[in-house]
């Protein structure tokens, strides 16, 4: 998709965003430690939920900047005016917002296993499958209200106040399966919220598409 | 069929919160025609042409281009126009051929690598083909904008103050370009809010005040003080 | 029409809060201080009425542009906020004396306040957009997402709280009440519908009459 190619090269370009936000994972990482002191037994019952907090909050910026290229260069309205379905344009945001959240979950799930002294190697098919769920359910609304929010004023204040009161069952479903797939627990064991993560999935990327339209247009 | 006007508002309402901009404006542009809308900032020669180009929806009234409503057929209204606006519509990171590559493919041409040769040839940037266009002017910025539409081949195109901010050589090119456009059969509406040379591409004038167009007149022979001389009566009987 | 529907609403409150207070049984273990459930209850019940207008409303605004239901879905929001704070209020009420905390991370409880912060989002980000059209549009995109999500949020609380715990307390089953106390909830279901529809016009009008101030 072409919106997926420009934002590459864009980022390559530039090298703005993942170098900040892999910056900025390396920081969180110190900042749970100091919050949470050294205590390794403390630490290894949070991890789950350190986790996923690790990976909203870098969703929020990194989400956050989707529509950043188009802002500063006014291509917005160039985008609209594009003859074409501009769920196209959604999708083709929403397939680069999955590439850049994989990678900085990559990243912090290997500072995580680093710092924090984890094994995850033998969960980590199933923890994949759950990070993939989770994922695609934070960047479906994440590109949507990033289009909702561009056009807005305090839009760095507004974007996080509605993403994520929508994304807690999302956070719950997922800390919870993480937890379990780290303690070792067959994935069959958390099938519902798997369930819940996979409907919530098709729920927004559903939504995203038809809506799209609707919130690009000047 | 060259009767039917490519171009046609009729009583365009446009209200922004409490503010009435445009009130009963009506406007016909014809194909292979040119009009010049002049006002003063304010007046509302952008909401004009961002009504056209179906990036506002009229409050009352209708505007359609090529037959299709701007409102209602956007989509099909937008594969009929081009937009050059004060923003170009480029990405600075990326060089003049990946843009016209990117927004080419966007809009579901497939342009080979000769034809966007052809294109940044046609608006004189070939050589700057592989540079980025943040190392650009801004004339450079315009022309890589109408590049677009090179390729594209829209039927109208509406520009907003096309003119400021080019140099001479800049204006006499943009000037043979619109020519040339409209020789191929395309409608321009074009806002302006100076008298000078830049008005000598435009068939008719249309002074816009009040909201309304108050007097809309073929160019013809009119000299840049006859314009001046006429938009001062206009613009100030309608304030 | 509005004298008669205000009417109404007060009888039906009045009749609402007599049942509840005067004619319900007294709560063996809990007291009296267990009678607000018939307010909490039906209280979160029309909440959930009031945000599943907004999605229908949000929808048709969409597809028809219509003003009115615009209007509507603004109008019903706000209520839907209002009534999600007073089921919050209520139940802190209710557990203050009864467990000693103002606040407990019941099922109910949690996810009434994330469908509050969702809708008052909402609200905010009505307040922000100052092109009325642009902030509709928006509204009603934000309308659909969030009415989507509350089966999300019911479903993924109510897991989190019991799958490794009792059950709370506070959601009573409804096949096992008396008859006397699911008439009470009703009645009081029926009361607190009525208010919404009264709240939900005068709200609607208001918002009509400044729209049409403007163009």
């Amino acid at each position: 998709m072409v919106v997926v190619w420009k934002d590459l090269l864009v980022e390559r370009r530039s090298k703005e965003t993942l170098n900040a936000l892999f910056f900025f994972g390396l920081l969180l990482l110190f900042v749970f430690q100091f919050a949470l002191g050294p205590d390794r037994e403390r630490l290894a019952g949070t991890l789950p939920g350190l986790l996923w907090l690790g990976f909203i909050l870098s969703g929020l910026l990194g989400l956050g900047r989707t529509f950043v290229a188009e802002r500063e260069n006014d291509c917005l309205e160039g985008l609209l005016l594009a003859p074409g379905d501009k769920s196209a344009i959604y999708v083709g945001k929403l397939a680069g917002n999955l590439l850049l959240m994989l990678v900085i979950e990559t990243i912090l799930l290997v500072l995580f296993s680093f710092f924090f002294n984890l094994d995850i190697a033998g969960a980590l098919p199933a923890l994949s499958i759950v990070i993939a769920l989770g994922t695609v359910a934070l960047a479906a609304v994440g590109t949507l209200f990033a289009a909702m929010t561009a056009q807005v004023r305090a839009r760095e204040l507004l974007f996080p106040v509605l993403l994520l009161p929508v994304e807690t069952p999302v956070l719950l479903a997922t800390v919870k399966a993480t937890e379990a797939v780290l303690l070792g627990e067959p994935l069959g064991s958390v099938a519902h919220w798997l369930k819940l993560l996979a409907a919530a999935d098709v729920v927004y990327v559903a939504v995203g598409v038809l809506t799209f339209d609707f919130v690009l247009e000047a | 069929m060259a009767s039917e006007p490519l171009i046609r508002v009729t009583g365009l309402r446009k209200t922004f919160g409490n503010h009435r901009v445009l009130d009963g404006l009506d406007l016909d542009v014809r194909a292979g025609e040119a009009v010049a809308v002049l006002g003063a900032n304010g007046a509302g020669k952008t909401t004009l042409l961002k009504v056209l180009a179906t990036l506002a929806r009229p409050t009352r009234g209708t505007a359609t281009v090529a037959g299709h409503d701007c409102a209602k057929d956007a989509e099909l209204v937008r594969r009929e126009i081009g937009l050059v606006a004060h923003s170009s519509h480029v990405y600075e990171d990326l060089t003049a051929a990946e843009n016209l590559t990117f927004w080419a493919t966007l809009a579901g041409l497939r342009p080979s690598a000769a034809e966007r040769a052809g294109a940044l040839a046609a608006v004189e940037l070939e050589r700057a083909a592989a540079a980025r266009v943040r190392t650009f002017s801004a004339g450079m910025k315009r022309r890589l904008s109408l590049a677009r539409f090179v390729l594209a081949r829209p039927r109208v195109l509406l520009l907003d103050e096309p003119f400021t901010g080019l140099d001479q050589g800049g204006k006499k090119w943009l000037e043979e370009h619109l020519a040339s456009f409209k020789t191929g059969g395309g409608a321009i509406v074009m806002t302006t809010h100076s008298f000078g040379r830049e008005l000598a591409v435009a068939d008719r004038i249309a002074i816009l005040a009040g909201g309304a167009i108050a007097l809309d007149t073929p160019r013809g022979a009119l000299s840049a003080d006859d314009v001046h001389r006429l938009y001062t009566l206009h613009a100030e009987d309608a304030s | 029409m509005r004298r008669l529907l205000g009417g109404a609403t007060l009888l039906g409150l009045a009749a609402g809060l007599v049942m509840g207070f005067v004619v319900a049984p007294r709560e063996s273990t809990q007291g009296n201080v267990q009678r607000i459930m018939y307010l909490h209850v039906p209280s979160v019940w029309v909440a959930y009425l009031a945000f599943g207008v907004v999605l229908v409303a949000s929808i048709v605004y969409l597809i028809r542009r219509a003003e009115a239901a615009d209007q509507l879905a603004h109008a019903s929001a706000e209520v839907g906020v209002l009534f999600t704070g007073l089921t919050i209020a209520t139940g802190s009420i209710w557990g203050k004396p009864t467990w000693g905390t103002w606040w407990t991370w019941d099922a109910r409880l949690t996810s009434v306040s994330i469908l509050f912060v969702m809708y008052l989002g909402y609200l905010l980000l009505r307040g922000m957009i100052d092109d009325r059209e642009r902030g509709a549009r928006f509204a009603a995109v934000l309308g659909i997402v969030a009415a989507f999500n509350i089966p999300l949020v019911h479903f993924s609380v109510y897991w989190w709280r019991t799958l490794h715990q009792p059950p709370s307390l506070m959601k009573p089953g409804p096949g096992t009440m008396p008859g006397i106390i699911v008439a009470a909830l009703l009645v009081n279901f029926a009361a607190f519908t009525l208010l919404y529809v009264y709240f939900v016009a005068k709200r609607a009008r208001l918002l009509r009459l400044e729209a049409e101030a403007e163009a």
